[in-house]
């Protein structure tokens, strides 16, 4: 075997690079703030109002003298004790409070619903300005298309890829020039559906917009179904950064982490290098 | 690819500080001038972009009577201390008057019947809570526009304020006291009306009796319930705590389209 030179490539633009960083901490702010105003009314329901006695998920809680306060998450009529994370929890002193979330989930830590609005639609603005900025520089500059795209060769490969994936067998030398065709699929299910998904339902939750662009009611099925489909989808965004955050990891932690700082990227070397 | 173990908890330690700091930071960051001023400036740009899409006046979707909540939720006050209005309800409030005040041509003092005699207008429409749940209720009053046609409102004014009868916060200066401002856009609005009936009933006293107001392009904050007094003015500031509104004293949006 040959030992051969470490190449080093330029894998992320300077747009992709602030994009990132400024849309990674929007939608860590927008989930503690939306978290916070979910306590506001920790339930979720189906439809344009609320069946009070119907919800699909509520977090709740019970104050009984032999068990003191008790969360209790209800799924789809189905009731679970959760005490000291849902329904019920600590803090931010040593109390037991009846909070849909937990005190270290929400900003701010304390119940104030009006201040986790601030938060939430002030970053909500950023997010949007930036998605619009990293869409249009994607569309034009061909990062999109040239990045994002998968190739027919790729997609045929998808069976091959996914046992690599889950052999935790990455990609090495000149394969790992370009993202491999789940990460393509990911990130553009993540910037062209989920992201516009959780930004058109939260807009579907403003009574405003609502009169300005009635249709958002009809494609969501209502107010109610909206701030559902909302929660759901930013469980998909929070899903998908643990995923993304773990297979960083485990794939070069510094090197990735460094290539979407500085640009630069080193191709690992390894059994396919020759 | 080689990891260093002492960068690697070097890292750990930094990103479980990093976190802790964000954690309490952010709670201070609330509670600091400058950075609310910051924050707070999204409901402008929130109001201007509302403004801009509602330029035409659209109005708030209507629903049918199949769609009535079974149980409409009654929020904020949901009865009033005030033993002057006590005394007015025990007598259906055949007593009571609504008082249009302030940068008026003609102050009107107007009582239920007078109102009900008014042009009528009657809507099926969903109430979104600030909280986040909706109930959907039918509602029947005469056009706010109507009432401040009548009144004549002064060139000065800029905005319409609703005195309540309710205290939601005991406070030693009054301003606990219930209190909302609108603007004329919304002031205006078709669908912008002083409700006397709710689901074909007189207004009961948890919904706001004997009179409410609906901006049903906005949140239910906004609508007043128990209504005693009109008044136009030039400026907010003077009134509650400056903010336009009880809730709006309280750190929620004057522009509550969101």
């Amino acid at each position: 075997m040959v030992e051969r030179p470490t190449a080093s490539i330029r894998r992320h633009s300077i747009m992709v690079r602030v994009t990132h960083w400024i849309n990674a901490a929007c939608l860590l702010i927008l989930l503690m703030s939306g978290l916070q105003i979910f306590n506001a009314h920790p339930a979720l329901y189906w439809g344009q109002a609320s069946a009070f006695d119907h919800p699909l998920l509520a977090l709740t809680a019970t104050d009984s003298n032999e068990a003191g306060i008790r969360g209790i998450t209800q799924i789809l009529g189905h009731a679970f004790d959760t005490t000291g994370l849902f329904g019920a929890s600590t803090g931010p002193g040593d109390q037991i409070w009846a909070r849909g979330f937990p005190s270290w989930l929400t900003l701010p830590s304390y119940q104030d619903l009006s201040t986790g609005r601030r938060w939430h639609f002030f970053f909500a603005w950023l997010l949007v300005f930036n998605g619009a900025v990293y869409l249009v520089y994607g569309l034009t500059s061909g990062h999109l298309r040239r990045d994002l795209l998968p190739t027919r060769l790729q997609l045929r490969k998808i069976g091959h890829t996914i046992r690599e994936h889950l052999l935790l067998r990455f990609p090495h030398g000149d394969e790992a020039r370009h993202y491999n065709v789940l990460q393509k699929l990911t990130y553009l299910a993540v910037a062209l559906v989920l992201l516009p998904l959780v930004v058109l339902t939260g807009l579907t939750m403003s009574p405003g917009i609502d009169a300005a662009v009635p249709e958002l009611l009809t494609i969501f099925g209502g107010r109610q179904s909206a701030r559902t489909i909302h929660f759901l989808a930013a469980s998909g965004l929070v899903l998908f950064v643990l995923v993304h955050v773990a297979m960083t990891l485990l794939s070069g932690a510094w090197n990735n982490l460094r290539s979407m700082l500085t640009g630069t990227y080193v191709l690992p070397g390894g059994p396919h290098a020759h | 690819m080689r990891t260093d173990p002492g960068r690697r908890s070097f890292l750990k330690r930094t990103a479980a500080l990093a976190g802790t700091l964000a954690l309490g930071g952010c709670d201070r960051l609330s509670e600091t001038p400058w950075f609310r001023e910051v924050l707070e400036s999204a409901e402008s740009a929130t109001s201007r972009a509302q403004r801009f899409l509602l330029g035409s006046g659209p109005l708030a979707r209507e629903y049918t009577e199949a769609d009535l909540s079974p149980v409409f939720k009654a929020n904020g006050s949901t009865s009033v201390d005030d033993s002057d209005y006590q005394i007015l309800a025990e007598k259906h409030f055949v007593d009571w008057r609504l008082q249009v005040d302030g940068l008026v041509s003609h102050p009107q003092q107007l009582s239920l019947a007078e109102l009900r005699a008014m042009p009528s207008r009657t809507q099926i429409t969903r109430h979104d809570c600030v909280e986040g749940w909706s109930c959907i209720g039918q509602w029947t009053g005469v056009p706010l526009a109507h009432v401040l046609e009548q009144a004549g409102v002064q060139s000065r004014a800029r905005y319409v304020v609703f005195r309540c009868a309710d205290t939601l916060e005991p406070t030693s200066d009054g301003t606990g006291r219930y209190y909302e401002s609108l603007g004329f856009e919304d002031a205006y609005h078709p669908q912008t009306i002083l409700a006397y009936e709710m689901n074909g009933r007189p207004l009961p006293i948890p919904h706001g009796a004997p009179l409410r107001l609906r901006v049903e392009r906005q949140l239910g904050y906004k609508m007043a319930k128990y209504v005693m007094r009109i008044e136009l003015v030039e400026s907010l500031a003077g009134i509650g705590r400056g903010g336009g509104g009880f809730w709006e004293d309280r750190g929620y949006e004057w522009y509550a389209g969101i």
